[in-house]
C-alpha cells in the first residue's frame, strides 16, 4: 500500500491539471479570445525567438505563438504559400521571388546576428588576426598552410604550427553560409566568379560538417582546422574567436558593439523596403560579417485578430524583446532601425485598413 | 461443437455442409485480406516512384543522362550532378560490408558455436541493443571519439606501412570515407550478426553431431555448418547492406560531406541520403529541389540494383555449394 501513493500522485496531478487545462481552454475559446499564430524558418533566431513567445505569453496569456525552425528556405516558402503566418530568414528574399509571391511581402528587421571565423590551434594565445584577401585564399584553397607568409605577417607574434590547413565548412544550407560567401563576394573578385553567395555554395576546398554544432565539433576535435560558425556557438563551445580586418583597415572583434555598428553604419544605404546586406560595412569600428534576421510577413493580412495580435508582437519583438537579445549572443537593432521597422510593421493593414492596435505603447 | 462432431472431421469423411460453407468464406476472406495486404507494398513502390519521377521531371529534362555523370553539385550556378555522390554511397556501404561482415560472422559463431550458454545470452543481448541505439548518437560518437582514434592511430600507422597505396594519401584527419565506412560498419553489425545467429542455429544439430563424431575438429564442423547455412548469410549481408545504403544521420556527421570522387580513404566523400539531408530544408528554387528529388529517386534506383544483384550472387553461391557437395 505504501507505494500506492507516490505512483498515483502523478497520475492523479496530470488529469485534475488536464481538466483544469481543458476547461480554461474551452472557456477562453467560448469566448473566442484565444489567438494563435504560427511562425516558422531560420534556425539561426530560434533561441530567440522562443525566448520571446515564452516572454511574450506571459504577458498576453491570450494569444498562443508557435515557432518552428524549419531553416530560412522553408520559412520564406510557407509565408509565400500562406501556410504559415510569419516566416523568418537571415537572407532578404530575392527580387524574383518577390515579384511571383501572389502580394507584397514586407521584410521586418529583427535582431542583428555575427558570423566569426574560428580555429584549432595549439600554442596560438592571443586571437589571430585576418584581413579579407587572406580569408577568401583560405577558402579558396590558396593558402593551404599555416605558416603562410601572408598569414604570419598579420600576426607576427603568433608562434604558428608548420601543418596543413584545413577548412570547416557548413555542409547543410543556411544563412550562416549565405551570410559569410556575401561577405566573401564583397571582398573577392575571384570568390565572387568561382563560386559566389548563396545557402548552399560549393566550397572549393574544406569538410562540410552538418549544422553549426558539426562544424563546431570538427573544429574542436581536429587541430589545424578553420571554420566560420555563429557567435554563439564560438563563444559557448570556448572556441577563439578571429578578429578581422573591416573596410576602413582596423581589426575588429566581434562583439554586441561593432554588430550594431556595422547596422548603424548601412543605414545611410539602407533601401526603403529594409532589405540590405550590412555585411562588408563601412566605418571603423564596424564588424564586417553580419546580417539582419528578417521576419517576412505578407502586408495584407486575411484575418483581422490574428494580424493585430501579429503586429503586437512584432512591434514588443523590436522594442521591449531587444534586452532578450544579449544573453543569447545576438546583438540588437540600433534605434534608427527600430524606428524605421515600426514603420514598416505599421504598414501592415486588412482589408486595407491599417492593423496597429491603439492599447500598444510604443515610444 | 460436440466431441463427434470433432471426430469427423479429423477423418474428413462426414463434413456437415453448412460448416463447409462457413470455412470456404473465410479462407476467401482471409485470402482477401492477404490479397489487399501484398498489393498494398506494390501500390506503395509504385506510387514512391510515380511521384518522385513527376517531381524530379524538370530536372530529368533539363539534365537527361548527364545527370548520372556529372561531377558538378553547385545549386548557386544551377549545375547539378550525382556521380560523387553515387561513388560515396557505394564505396561507404562497400567498406561497411568489407567490415562488418567477418566481424559479424565471427560473433554469431561464437554465440552460436562456442560461447557457454551464461555468456550467449547478455552477449545477444548486448548486440540486439546496439541495434536500438539512434543513429544521430553514432553520428556523435563518430565525431568526438573515433575521428580522433582514426587520426591520432590508425591513419598515421596506415601511412607509414601502406602509404605507397592510393587508398591512404592525403590528409589524415580522422573525418572522411574511412570513417563513414568504419561507422556504417559498427550500425550494421548488429544485424547481420542478429539473423546470421538466427540462421546458424537453424542449422540441425544431428550435423554437428556427425561431423564431431567423424572426428572432424571444432574448426572443422564450424566449416560444415556455415557452408549449410551459406544462403542465409548472405541473406543477412544484403539486409545490412540496404541498412548501409539508406543510412544518413550519423555518416552526415561524419563523412565530410565533400562531392569529390577519390581513391583516398582519407579524403571527405558524400553519400546520395546525405545531400538530401543537409540540403532539402533551405533548396529555394525549382530546379534544385527537383535535381534533389531526383537523387531520391536514383537511391531508390542504386538500392534496387544492388539488392538484385545481391540476390543474383546468393543464387549463384547457393547453386555452386549445392553442387560441390
Amino acid at each position: 500500500m505504501r507505494s500506492f501513493i507516490p505512483n498515483k500522485i502523478p497520475a492523479i496531478v496530470f488529469i485534475v491539471l488536464s481538466l483544469a487545462n481543458l476547461a480554461c481552454f474551452s472557456g477562453r475559446q467560448g469566448r473566442g479570445d484565444t489567438v494563435k499564430i504560427q511562425g516558422a524558418g531560420s534556425s539561426f533566431i530560434n533561441p530567440l525567438m522562443q525566448k520571446w513567445v515564452s516572454e511574450y505569453g506571459n504577458i498576453n496569456p491570450n494569444i498562443r505563438i508557435d515557432y518552428q525552425s524549419i531553416g530560412s528556405g522553408g520559412g520564406v516558402k510557407q509565408t509565400r504559400d500562406r501556410t504559415i503566418q510569419f516566416g523568418a530568414t537571415d537572407v532578404a528574399i530575392k527580387d524574383e521571388d518577390m515579384k511571383s509571391a501572389d502580394g507584397e511581402i514586407v521584410h521586418i528587421p529583427v535582431i542583428l546576428g555575427a558570423v566569426v571565423l574560428t580555429y584549432n590551434l595549439a600554442g596560438v594565445e592571443k586571437p589571430l588576426r585576418f584581413s579579407p584577401d587572406v580569408i577568401a585564399d583560405i577558402f579558396l584553397g590558396k593558402i593551404n598552410r599555416w605558416d603562410d607568409a601572408r598569414i604570419q605577417a598579420e600576426n607576427p607574434e603568433a608562434n604558428l604550427p608548420s601543418a596543413d590547413l584545413t577548412v570547416v565548412h557548413r555542409s547543410d544550407g543556411s544563412g550562416t553560409s549565405a551570410v559569410f560567401t556575401s561577405y566573401l563576394s564583397k571582398v573577392s573578385p575571384e570568390w565572387k566568379e568561382k563560386v559566389g553567395e548563396g545557402t548552399s555554395p560549393s566550397f572549393p576546398v574544406g569538410l562540410g560538417g552538418k549544422g553549426n554544432e558539426g562544424v563546431t565539433g570538427q573544429i574542436k576535435q581536429t587541430p589545424n582546422t578553420i571554420g566560420y560558425v555563429e557567435l554563439a556557438y564560438a563563444v559557448k563551445n570556448k572556441l577563439p574567436v578571429a578578429e578581422i580586418k573591416n573596410r576602413a583597415g582596423q581589426y575588429i572583434v566581434p562583439n554586441f558593439e561593432t554588430v550594431t555598428n556595422a547596422a548603424k553604419e548601412s543605414l545611410a544605404d539602407t533601401p526603403e523596403d529594409l532589405r540590405v546586406s550590412i555585411t562588408d560595412a563601412a566605418g571603423a569600428n564596424a564588424y564586417p560579417i553580419a546580417s539582419y534576421v528578417y521576419v517576412v510577413i505578407y502586408k495584407e493580412l486575411p484575418d483581422e485578430k490574428n494580424g493585430k495580435a501579429i503586429v503586437d508582437f512584432l512591434l514588443w519583438g523590436i522594442n521591449d524583446g531587444q534586452s532578450f537579445a544579449q544573453p543569447l549572443y545576438y546583438s540588437p537593432l540600433p534605434q534608427e532601425m527600430v524606428k524605421r521597422a515600426t514603420a514598416k510593421i505599421n504598414s501592415i493593414t486588412h482589408g486595407g485598413k491599417i492593423l496597429r492596435a491603439e492599447a500598444t505603447n510604443v515610444q | 461443437m460436440s466431441n463427434n462432431q470433432d471426430e469427423n472431421n479429423l477423418t474428413g469423411s462426414n463434413i456437415s455442409g453448412e460448416k463447409r460453407t462457413n470455412n470456404i468464406l473465410g479462407d476467401r476472406i482471409f485470402r482477401i485480406v492477404l490479397t489487399l495486404c501484398a498489393t498494398l507494398i506494390l501500390v506503395i513502390v509504385a506510387a514512391m516512384i510515380a511521384v518522385m519521377t513527376q517531381s524530379s521531371w524538370l530536372s530529368i529534362k533539363e539534365f537527361g543522362f548527364g545527370f548520372l555523370t556529372g561531377q558538378n553539385w553547385d545549386p548557386i550556378k544551377g549545375e547539378f550532378g550525382a556521380l560523387p555522390f553515387i561513388y560515396g554511397t557505394l564505396v561507404s556501404a562497400i567498406l561497411a560490408l568489407l567490415i562488418a561482415t567477418p566481424i559479424s560472422v565471427g560473433v554469431a559463431v561464437f554465440l552460436v558455436e562456442q560461447a557457454p550458454k551464461k555468456l550467449a545470452r547478455p552477449m545477444a543481448f548486448l548486440v540486439e541493443l546496439l541495434a536500438a541505439i539512434p543513429s544521430v548518437v553514432y553520428g556523435l560518437w563518430a565525431i568526438f571519439v573515433l575521428a580522433p582514434l582514426l587520426r591520432v592511430y590508425v591513419q598515421p600507422f596506415l601511412q607509414q606501412t601502406l602509404g605507397f597505396l592510393p587508398f591512404f594519401k592525403g590528409t589524415a584527419n580522422g573525418i572522411g570515407m574511412m570513417s563513414g565506412g568504419i561507422i556504417l560498419a559498427i550500425m550494421i553489425t548488429p544485424i547481420i550478426t542478429a539473423v546470421v545467429r538466427d540462421v546458424l542455429e537453424a542449422v540441425p544439430v544431428t550435423q554437428r553431431e556427425a561431423a564431431l563424431a567423424l572426428g572432424a575438429t571444432r574448426w572443422e564442423t564450424t566449416k560444415i555448418v556455415l557452408a549449410n547455412a551459406n544462403s542465409g548469410i548472405a541473406g543477412a549481408i544484403v539486409l545490412g547492406l540496404g541498412r548501409a545504403i539508406g543510412e544518413t544521420m550519423a555518416i552526415t556527421m561524419i563523412i565530410g560531406n565533400r562531392p569529390e570522387i577519390s581513391l583516398s580513404l582519407f579524403d571527405p566523400g558524400y553519400t546520395i541520403a546525405s545531400v538530401i539531408a543537409n540540403e532539402f530544408t533551405e533548396a529555394t528554387g525549382d530546379l534544385y529541389l527537383s535535381a534533389l528529388i531526383e537523387m531520391g529517386l536514383i537511391l531508390f534506383l542504386v538500392t534496387f540494383i544492388v539488392n538484385g544483384l545481391a540476390k543474383l550472387l546468393i543464387l549463384s553461391v547457393a547453386r555452386q555449394t549445392a553442387q560441390s557437395h
